[in-house]
């Protein structure tokens, strides 16, 4: 029984060392074959460049990826403030008004079923380059949130907006007090995507525009060192992406923990 | 005799699918009673319940009150669904309080609130969420809040049905407490034979499909009613003529 016990008690600690020691042990794996296969096929940089060497770029061009890294940050958060204020805007105004939702949902589909990279350059063209940037992280971003947002809105309990008419709740009493409170899971989950996406928009606009020139985002730099043969930057540049990528994520989960965790299933420590 | 506080004369409803759910309901309400409304599940007691509520709409027939509560009068009706139904995204107070901030009573709340959460043995649990709270709490966090505004009736529908017996028979005993101390008005929908004796002064057992009066019986065994009254051969024979009352609303039925 006792023993039993134990191994019930430490299943939980086991889990979790797993889970962060696993992926860990695969990435260092990983990068020792990357290594070993650039040392002793002799690979040449602007080929392949190995571990060590874009490390070693990462800190030497620092300067530069830093500066570029902030820039392709801003927009990304911006993208992704306009894409999360515009989606629960835009699927608050949906909800209270049938007419408006049957006249422009269709619309909100079609800005996402065409592919970002299509409408990139023609942003380009009608916009200015910052604002055409902007648009194409914007574009990517909103539809999720708006998704999520009206499906949260619509899934209220049914009881609970009875009880709501029983004592004579006002139109905004309901949304305030109940709608948005019930849809917030919902939103949580939407804005979580919607950060990935909005990075994702702001490269693929950074790269459309590559070639116009004034740009000076990690993408532009990562297309720049690709016509110069700058292998190694590139892949700093592309590591660069992928941990801002990670940290966002990390960061949204964070705060969809931080509000839900007193009630939301999703959010709530198993007690043992 | 008293007059009502509530009748629903010939009320019918039929729903948007074609499905008769009440035909020719005849209730009476009277002031103070305990009153369940006795049926298998579809007999639309439910919705006779929600039209008393002013939730829905009779397709035919009339709700007469004897004053008016449904409509001018905000928080003249307590109501109490079959799942606790509360917010878990607030405290158990915070969901108690909510039918008097939607009324616009919210800042001189506090006192009331306490006052419900004590009536239903909560005291102590006001700043937990509702996740924290055993079914038959969150019940009674659901009870508190139907008591809130101080309701002249109480809308029961099938509040008990997902509970264990134990903390049925527990709930059972503090609704009467809680009904015997304030004199409410309490409209009870069970499927429960045992539970509607047990409670009420008057048992309307209906029929379904649609769901309509079969009869009704009146339970005079004096209050309070306890656990001395559920082992008692008057309950038992009480329990015998209801049920045979209600085999014969269903058989009539078949």
């Amino acid at each position: 029984m006792s023993a039993n016990r134990t191994k019930e008690d430490a299943g939980p600690l086991r889990e979790r060392v797993l889970r962060i020691l696993l992926p860990v042990a695969v990435l260092a794996a990983l990068v020792l074959v990357w290594h070993a296969v650039v040392q002793v096929y002799a690979i040449p940089p602007y080929v392949l460049p190995g571990p060590l060497l874009v490390l070693s770029t990462l800190l030497s061009d620092w300067a530069v990826l830093w500066g570029s890294l902030l820039v392709t940050l801003a927009t990304t958060l911006e993208g992704f403030l306009l894409a999360a204020f515009g989606g629960i805007a835009l699927a608050v105004l949906f909800n209270q008004s049938r007419l408006i939702e049957y006249s422009l949902y269709p619309y909100a589909v079609i800005l996402q079923v065409t592919p970002i990279v299509a409408i990139a350059p023609l942003l380009l063209i009608y916009l200015p380059q910052q604002a055409a940037v902007l648009a194409c992280a914007w574009i990517v971003a909103f539809f999720p949130v708006l998704a999520n947002s009206t499906l949260g809105l619509n899934s209220v309990d049914r009881n609970l907006t009875d009880l709501f008419r029983l004592y004579g709740a006002t139109r905004r009493q309901v949304l305030t007090e109940l709608k948005l409170p019930s849809a917030l899971p919902y939103m949580l989950a939407g804005l979580k995507i919607a950060g990935g996406l909005s990075l994702i928009g702001a490269v693929v606009a950074e790269i459309a525009a590559g070639s116009a020139g004034a740009g000076s985002g990690l993408a532009y730099r990562i297309v720049e060192s690709g016509y110069r043969l700058n292998i190694p930057r590139m892949f700093a540049a592309l590591l660069l992406l992928s941990v801002s990528g990670i940290a966002i994520f990390f960061a949204l989960s964070l705060v969809s923990h931080l509000l839900l965790r007193h009630w939301h299933e999703s959010a709530v420590a198993s007690e043992v | 005799m008293t007059i009502a506080l509530v009748t629903l004369s010939s009320v019918g409803k039929v729903f948007a699918s074609g499905v008769r759910a009440l035909d020719n309901l005849d209730i009476e309400v009277r002031p103070g009673e305990f009153l369940s409304l006795l049926g298998p599940s579809g007999c639309g007691k439910s919705t006779a319940l929600r039209i008393i509520a002013g939730l829905a709409e009779p397709s035919s027939g009339r709700v007469e009150w004897r004053q008016p509560i449904a409509g001018s009068d905000k928080g003249g009706i307590g109501f109490v669904f079959q799942e606790p139904t509360l917010m878990p995204w607030t405290t158990v107070a915070a969901n108690v309080r909510m039918p008097l901030k939607l009324m616009g009573q919210g800042k001189s709340a506090q006192p009331r609130v306490d006052a419900a959460l004590a009536r239903v043995g909560l005291a102590s649990f006001a700043e937990s969420y509702p996740r924290e709270l055993s079914g038959g709490m969150k019940m009674r966090a659901s009870i508190a809040r139907a008591l809130v505004t101080e309701p002249r009736l109480l809308l029961m529908d099938e509040p008990f049905a997902a509970l264990d017996e134990i903390t049925r028979f527990r709930l059972n005993n503090d609704l009467l407490a809680v009904w015997e101390a304030l004199g409410k008005t309490v409209v009870f929908v069970t499927h429960s034979v045992f539970e509607s004796v047990y409670l009420s002064q008057r048992v309307v057992v209906m029929t379904s499909r649609p769901g309509r009066v079969f009869t009704e019986l009146a339970i005079e065994a004096p209050y309070p009613r306890d656990e001395s009254f559920r082992t008692s051969t008057t309950y038992a024979s009480y329990c015998r003529l209801v049920s045979q009352a209600l085999s014969r609303a269903m058989g009539e039925e078949a």
